[in-house]
């Protein structure tokens, strides 16, 4: 069995499939004859199965066009909300001078030899495809510019594009893409260095807001996600795992299990790991007890009679009060491992005039991504399988796959499918290995659904941990010295955990004669992984509170200090965009604080607070307005975020990511944590582990400073500024620095 | 069991265990996959339809015990033309999603809001919507998307 296309082999007969948009319909309509084709496939999902009408030609790699004017470019990298099946299709169409509205965009298969690598994370899609799909735009214009003039007996010099259609000035005639496109499909493909490229101000799409093109089908329901998967005789499975991490299902009343209504199948899967802790990101899936059934409700409700009996030998017994004992006893000291210094920090720090070291905590918390894991995987007798998984490494998950199931990397199939949020949790694809080897075992098509539950008890966590941070100024108020204490969880005692722990950061130690970092590790083996801004997300509230506190301590305004700390204008290694540039720095500084008004006189229990953090290859300021009450309840009225990353591809693409990490920011930093106890997950679902609502939202204002630096990425730098602009905020109000997330351990709420 | 309707069609469950929550039985039984699972304990409001005009949590409906309900999920919203609400094109005029899991829910609380109250003030909009959780904190556009659907649907100027 072999579905291609994981939309063909939806349902169709799903009721509200019969309805077909009026976009939709115009754009169907527009292709003649394909139009009964299309619609016996699945009505309401045709933007994406654009049929390939036989006179569609493919220009190159991205581009195809038909006769009818249809172009359909395809996105090479997994969508998870960060908005790159819009955005990156548009760097294409700028340089191909395409009329957006002719636009249909596709999943790309997954080709590492046509589209190196596709994954999403570390906001490196923007940067890394920009060359790229530029030239691609450029070539297939190129062609058509060539074919244009053939047709039209002119040279090309002569020709000039414009919303998909090629015009001769000097004769008054035009033809569009699609009259050319057969044409040009036939002819040779220029040199990428011979095609010149548009030049910013030539831009006509780029920096604009252009609605996501995926809205329409999300607006009305249609079927897009992981979870919305459906193939032939597909069944239903839940896969239950040990309350306490890393047990072992040693039996379970599986006879039992088989009686309920509509159940399958049940079996124990032994898991690829027999240690607490495991690599998320490799091969390895946990031991739990498998209910196959004829549908979810079916397979969950059946899993309320399971009983299973664990052998808990070597689960995980991690408490997070006894890390945090740990911590605080070791924290005053310098740590076990000198990670990286310069200078002499203890002889600087001796010798300053003022001198600060404060402790910094902040716990694990959960991706809580809105969809719950879930993957469809069919395994076929003759030893292949095709998977559709909402997957942020779709490669990666490939390789897994083939190991675990002991098969070639190509008797895998594997769709890229629109994921319901990823924030790093999608990394790591062991629920699509779970749903492999369940497929396997019952030899039929099984969609693994997990519940709220199984995602936050299971989570690959952002590892809480502790920063110890010292610093020394001299007597006019400067920054003369640096140390930095992490502590940070580790499975074996010698490195941290994924994600976990501090890596070099430029600022402020570069700018510093006297600058360390020691490390200690505290034994921990609860799975952790990268959460959006991994590292960053903690780091920047430790780093930018504590600077605060030196600038309160010596008296200095906050904007002024930061500047100063910054110093010369400098990009720490010129010429790559992931290093700092403190000129790019101290404008956003100079910027967000000039948009709120830095400095004016605030209502009582009122304040600003400013941030500035620079992390995958974002500049960022953040500016916050926040009141606090007696009773420790925060209200924060309005956030800035004045961002430096290059021309922006989608203008309302970026300001909301930057708008959901103002969001994102406060939700954690006022309340999210994870806690376990003797291995357990105390958290379970959204009862316990609050996410901010709308009725909480500040007001928020975003502005781009412009720059023609390379562009980069904004699904992540911009949420390290908000906890620590916040906590400034605070401390300027009531006197009490914060230095522990989330707020609501010590008596804040929101 | 009694009648159910579904975007203005009887719908036949009666294959099906009465105790299934009405969210698994528009996806798994009738297709309808709009309609989203976030949590199961009605915290999330991704799973959120129109019961009789009003918003419910369909991750907490048992089949069983809807009696002569009348059904709208996010794809029945639109006409069969395929026009979409004001909400809905509100929605797409304000690039209101980001991954757009949360979406369908948004709208179906958004919809009965706007059915019962045409006119919403700031805090109306808020506490109809403080039900439903977008991760992905989409929440100004959400708002903003509301505003100027009423704003179009009373005859006013949507932007
Ligand atoms: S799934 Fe029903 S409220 Fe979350
Ligand atoms: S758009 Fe992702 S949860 Fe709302």
């Amino acid at each position: 069995m072999v579905f291609n296309d994981p939309l063909q082999a939806i349902n169709p007969a799903g009721m509200g499939s019969a309805e077909v948009s009026r976009r939709e319909f115009i754009r169907l309509a527009g292709l003649g004859g394909s139009l009964v084709v299309a619609l016996s496939v699945i009505p309401g999902r045709v933007s994406a199965l654009a049929p390939k009408n036989d006179r569609s030609a493919a220009l190159n790699t991205y581009v195809e066009i038909a006769s009818d004017g249809q172009i359909t470019i395809l996105a090479p990298n997994p969508e998870v909300g960060q908005g790159v099946k819009t955005s990156l299709p548009m760097i294409v169409a700028e340089e191909l001078d395409a009329n957006w509205n002719d636009v249909v965009i596709e999943n790309a298969p997954i080709d590492a030899e046509r589209f190196g690598r596709q994954f999403a994370g570390g906001s490196t899609a923007i940067p890394m495809r920009w060359d790229e799909l530029r030239t691609m735009g450029a070539i297939a214009r190129h062609v058509l510019l060539q074919a244009a003039g053939q047709q039209l007996n002119v040279p090309i010099e002569q020709l000039s594009t414009q919303y998909s259609i090629i015009t001769h000035a000097p004769s008054g005639r035009s033809v569009s893409y699609g009259d050319v496109a057969q044409q040009a499909a036939k002819l040779a493909l220029p040199k990428p260095e011979n095609v010149p490229l548009k030049t910013p101000d030539q831009y006509r799409l780029l920096g604009k807001r252009i609605t996501g093109f995926d809205n329409h089908a999300i607006v009305t329901g249609q079927p897009l996600f992981g979870i919305d998967t459906v193939v032939p005789d597909m069944l239903y499975a839940t896969y239950v795992k040990c309350p306490q991490i890393g047990g072992k299902a040693v039996s379970a009343n599986l006879e039992e299990l088989k009686k309920r209504p509509g159940v399958r199948h049940a079996f124990i899967m032994d898991g690829t790991v027999d240690i607490a802790y495991f690599n998320p990101g490799g091969v390895d899936m946990y031991s739990g007890v498998a209910i196959v059934a004829d549908s979810t409700w079916q397979a969950l409700d059946a899993r309320q009679y399971l009983k299973v009996e664990w052998d808990t030998s070597k689960a995980s017994t991690d408490s997070w009060s006894a890390l945090v004992e740990q911590a605080n006893a070791i924290a005053d000291a310098a740590g076990a491992v000198e990670v990286e210094h310069k200078g002499n920090v203890v002889k600087a720090l001796n010798s300053s005039s003022t001198r600060r070291r404060s402790q910094y905590t902040y716990g694990y918390i959960s991706h809580a991504q809105m969809e719950p894991q879930n993957c469809v995987a069919a395994w076929n007798s003759n030893g292949t399988i095709e998977v559709w998984a909402p997957t942020q490494t779709p490669q990666s998950a490939v390789a897994s796959l083939a190991q675990v199931l002991g098969i070639e990397e190509n008797k895998i199939t594997l769709h890229q499918i629109r994921a319901g949020g990823g924030f790093g949790r999608r990394l790591d694809n062991d629920y699509v290995r779970e749903a492999a080897l369940i497929s396997r075992e019952v030899n039929a098509p099984v969609k693994l659904q997990w519940t709220r539950e199984d995602d936050m008890s299971y989570d690959c966590f952002r590892p809480g941990g502790f920063y110890a941070l010292e610093a020394g100024l001299d007597s006019k108020g400067k920054l003369l010295a640096w140390d930095n204490h992490s502590i940070a969880v580790s499975a074996d005692g010698k490195k941290p955990n994924s994600s976990a722990g501090h890596w070099k950061t430029d600022f402020p130690g570069q700018m510093l004669k006297h600058f360390r970092h020691t490390q200690t590790l505290l034994i921990s083996k609860t799975p952790t992984g990268p959460l959006r801004a991994p590292v960053s997300n903690t780091y920047a509230f430790a780093e930018q509170s504590f600077l605060h506190e030196l600038s309160d301590a010596v008296g200095r305004d906050h904007v002024e200090f930061l500047v100063d700390a910054l110093g010369e204008p400098k990009w720490i290694d010129k010429g790559n965009i992931r290093s700092l540039n403190t000129t790019r720095a101290i404008e956003v500084i100079r910027a967000v604080a000039k948009r709120a008004g830095w400095g004016k006189k605030m209502p009582q229990d009122r304040a600003l607070g400013l941030a500035f953090y620079f992390s995958h290859a974002g500049h960022i300021a953040e500016i916050a307005d926040v009141s606090v009450d007696t009773s420790k309840k925060v209200t924060v009225h309005k956030m800035w975020v004045v961002a430096d990353i290059g021309p922006i591809v989608n203008l309302s693409g970026a300001e909301n990511q930057c708008e959901g990490s103002v969001i994102d920011g406060i939700g954690v930093m006022m309340s999210q944590s994870i806690t376990m106890t003797n291995g357990r997950i105390d958290q379970q679902n959204f009862h316990q582990y609050p996410l901010l609502r709308v009725n909480k939202r500040p007001e928020i204002d975003v502005h781009f400073v412009k720059s023609d630096y390379t562009p980069t990425g904004i699904g992540e730098p911009a949420l390290p500024p908000v906890a620590p602009a916040i906590c400034n905020a605070i401390y300027t109000i009531n006197g009490e620095r914060i230095r522990e997330m989330p707020l609501s351990n010590l008596g804040y709420s929101i | 069991m009694s009648k159910i309707t579904i975007n203005n069609k009887d719908v036949d469950l009666s294959g099906v265990d009465p105790n299934t929550p009405l969210l698994w039985a528009l996806r798994d039984t009738l297709g309808l996959v709009g309609t989203k699972f976030g949590c199961g304990i009605a915290q999330c409001g991704a799973c959120t339809v129109l019961m009789n005009g009003q918003a419910i949590r369909s991750c907490q409906a048992r089949i069983g015990q809807i009696k002569d309900a009348n059904i709208t999920t996010i794809e029945g919203l639109a006409d069969d033309e395929g026009k979409l609400t004001p909400l809905q094109q509100a929605w797409i005029d304000h690039d209101v999603p980001q991954c757009g899991y949360c979406q369908a829910g948004q709208i179906m609380s958004a919809t009965a809001l706007l059915n019962k109250n045409a006119n919403p003030s700031k805090d109306d909009i808020d506490a109809a919507m403080s039900g439903n959780i977008c991760r992905c904190g989409t929440y100004t556009r959400i708002v903003a998307a509301i505003e100027s659907a009423a704003a179009q649907s009373n005859g006013g100027d949507a932007s």
